[in-house]
């Protein structure tokens, strides 16, 4: 089977500046990928070009089997985007969102009325119809604007930060949402800023200045030796006065990096001194495994290292 | 796929918005009273009654009689008799007056013995507009005193001057035809560019593009709106100068109507054109803000285009204004037809193709 979202060493720059330099990726139909990355690694710019919006400087990108520069009409037909800012019209209602949508993809009647009926049973969304969406919880909003992203049955839905500044009980309803819709066939490419969120994304890519450092199953990342250096293991150090021990558990020599994680410290130390990191803390430390933030941690400070280096 | 594709829902969202935001019609309607109201009542260019001084030397019966027939002339108010130059200048200085009659010690002597006598009019020039009026009262005040006292029975030459198609010289009727093109095309070029400019700053422009709307489609259901908005502020505008300024309408209000099409596109054409050069709300307005002020001066609205230097009368050739204040005082006014009109229409079809056409091709570079 053709891969639903394919892209072959894409490039997009605006002038000198690269925001996207050559990268690869292949998406298979129902499946959620979840693209990650600070602001300005490209992330946006990378769905905008999927989607037509931003012109191609290099390499080639294929949707549905189609060349994303060339079929850009066609494609869009066949595509949902969310942006973080929704794209809702505020002082409309809900229902004349969905309907302004509907009508722009050009459905008939009788689609609408199914189409109509099938977004508001799945969001939820018929308590509010007659309300505007000005009115609306920053969780309904989320859900309008995927109702109207998915009205016209699209086979791929690009969904940008789709829950930035979204409380969690809403966040996790959309992600059901997302999970159910991908059941149906339905591919997903979801960026965001949450761990929890890319570890339930069947693939995740990591977008680090323009460029992909990482791509695969959150196991797969996760067992990456770049992030997992030989001769090095991570250990969770618990103790209450955790600002003091983190500055003095840097300070050690053979702590390769050390972030806070809630109540404890996750440090990527030598195993040979793993009996000295034990005395050092007076506490046990526990092995653990790296969580995807710890990759990504590791993974950027390699690479501004071998930059220095380099 | 269609070029259209998407006017029908883009339009009928306009419309949604217009219904929800009653303060942008209400404004569009309003803002033509309150002008009307100040152009129509309390401008006039008709000069009358200037704060006039007399500064008789020596009154006697014959400079009291010149006097009188000076008063008489509505032109002039007099305000004080003043009886040195010192005075009749701090008088003007203070701008307690603006003209000053001065008649010399020796007047009445000198028209006895038909010596030829002066009277002099001192005009303080600081308000063109009253000088010039003051001047050419005076003037023929003074030819026809000659002509009285020369007796010669009827004059070889008589003036009789007659004003055309607006006889008692109204300022409403000048004014509120310039007025309803003015206003109408700098409210829908506001309008017009507000409404795209709103949907780049909130994103939703950005959403329709990963539709398959067309670029065509967005521009014609932003601009048929502002454009019906037009023609109902038009229509508006000519019930208000036929009823409460009793101006009447020569011509055919067809003709006007069937030409308020054209002018109200290129208006469009030109809120669209600022609306793709425009990143924020404030931008645009600002834009829209700079078209304002040569529609209002160069249009021929208040200061006729003839007297403008050269550069400033091509920049008017640019103004869809110019045109329209040409077909309303034509119908309005001399009652002009379709066929002595028609030049106008052409003129602002082909502005409005081409701003359409320029904003299109300007859309399509920015929406893929």
């Amino acid at each position: 089977m053709p891969a639903v979202i394919e892209t072959r060493e894409i490039s997009i720059r605006f002038g000198a500046f690269t925001a996207v330099d050559r990268v690869s990726l292949m998406v298979e139909r129902g499946e959620v990928f979840g693209l990650l990355g600070p602001n300005g690694s490209g992330k946006t710019t990378l769905i905008k070009a999927l989607c037509g919006l931003v012109k191609i400087s290099g390499g080639e990108g294929r949707l549905l089997g189609m060349d994303v520069r060339k079929e850009a009409p066609e494609i869009r037909r066949r595509i949902g985007y969310m942006s973080q800012r929704f794209g809702l019209y505020e002082d409309l209602t809900v229902r004349e969102n969905i309907e302004f949508y509907s009508g722009v993809y050009g459905l008939t009647a009788e689609r609408h009325a199914r189409r109509f009926a099938s977004v508001v049973e799945l969001t939820t969304i018929e308590p509010y119809l007659d309300r505007r969406a000005s009115q609306l919880s920053g969780g309904w909003k989320q859900r309008l604007a995927l109702a109207c992203a998915i009205v016209h049955e699209p086979e791929v839905v690009f969904l940008d930060e789709p829950t930035a500044g979204i409380d969690p009980v809403a966040r996790r309803a959309l992600w059901d949402l997302v999970f159910l819709l991908s059941g149906q066939g339905v591919t997903f490419l979801v960026t965001t800023h949450y761990m929890d969120e890319a570890e339930r994304c069947g693939r995740v890519g990591y977008l680090y200045n323009s460029t992909l450092v990482a791509l695969g199953t959150v196991d797969e990342l996760k067992r990456l030796p770049a992030a997992n250096p030989p001769g090095t293991a991570r250990y969770e150090i618990t103790c209450p006065n955790i600002t003091e021990m983190l500055t003095m558990v840097r300070a050690l020599p053979y702590v390769r990096e050390a972030t806070v994680f809630g109540q404890s410290i996750h440090a990527l130390a030598e195993t040979a001194a793993a009996a000295e990191l034990a005395a050092a803390t007076c506490v046990a430390p526990r092995l653990i495994e790296p969580s995807l933030e710890d990759v990504f941690v590791t993974l950027t400070n390699r690479i501004i290292a071998d930059r220095r280096a380099g | 796929m269609s070029l259209f594709a998407g006017t029908w829902p883009m339009l009928r969202k306009e419309f949604l918005h217009l219904r929800r935001d009653p303060g942008t019609v209400i404004f569009a309607l309003l803002i033509p009273v309150i002008q009307l109201i100040i152009f129509g009542f309390a401008l006039n260019m008709n000069v009358r009654q200037i704060p006039t001084l007399i500064y008789d030397q020596a009154p006697s019966q014959r400079s009291r009689e010149f006097i009188e027939r000076f008063r008489a002339a509505d032109t002039f108010e007099i305000v004080a008799h003043v009886s040195s130059d010192a005075e009749l200048y701090a008088e003007i200085r203070r701008g307690r007056a603006q003209a000053a009659l001065k008649i010399p010690y020796d007047y009445a002597d000198r028209v006895l013995e038909g010596r030829g006598a002066t009277v002099q009019l001192l005009v303080d020039g600081s308000d063109s507009t009253v000088s010039n009026a003051a001047l050419n009262v005076f003037n023929t005040l003074v030819l026809l005193e000659n002509q009285r006292l020369a007796r010669v029975g009827q004059p070889i030459i008589e003036a009789r001057p007659a004003v055309l198609f607006n006889p008692a010289t109204r300022s409403p009727n000048f004014f509120v035809p310039g007025l309803v093109a003015a206003l109408v095309q700098i409210m829908v070029i506001v309008l017009v560019a507000l409404s795209v400019v709103r949907e780049r700053e909130r994103g939703t422009l950005d959403q329709l593009t990963v539709t398959p709307v067309q670029p065509l489609g967005v521009m014609l259901g932003k601009m048929i709106p502002y454009v019906s908005l037009g023609f109902v502020e038009i229509c508006w505008v000519l019930l208000i100068m036929r009823v409460v300024f009793a101006v009447p309408i020569h011509g055919s209000l067809g003709t006007l109507l069937l030409l308020a099409i054209p002018f109200l596109v290129a208006s469009a054409g030109m809120g669209l054109l600022i609306s793709t050069r425009a990143n924020s709300q404030a931008e645009a307005f600002q834009m829209a803000f700079g078209t304002m002020l040569p529609t209002i001066f160069l249009s021929g609205y208040i200061f006729p285009i003839n007297n403008m230097p050269l550069q400033f009368q091509m920049v008017s050739k640019l103004i869809p204004t110019t045109y329209f204040i040409d077909v309303t005082r034509g119908v309005i006014l001399r009652g002009a037809s379709l066929a002595e009109l028609w030049t106008n229409g052409a003129v602002l079809t082909v502005m409005a193709l081409v701003a359409v056409g320029l904003a299109a091709r300007q859309f399509h570079r920015q929406l893929s």
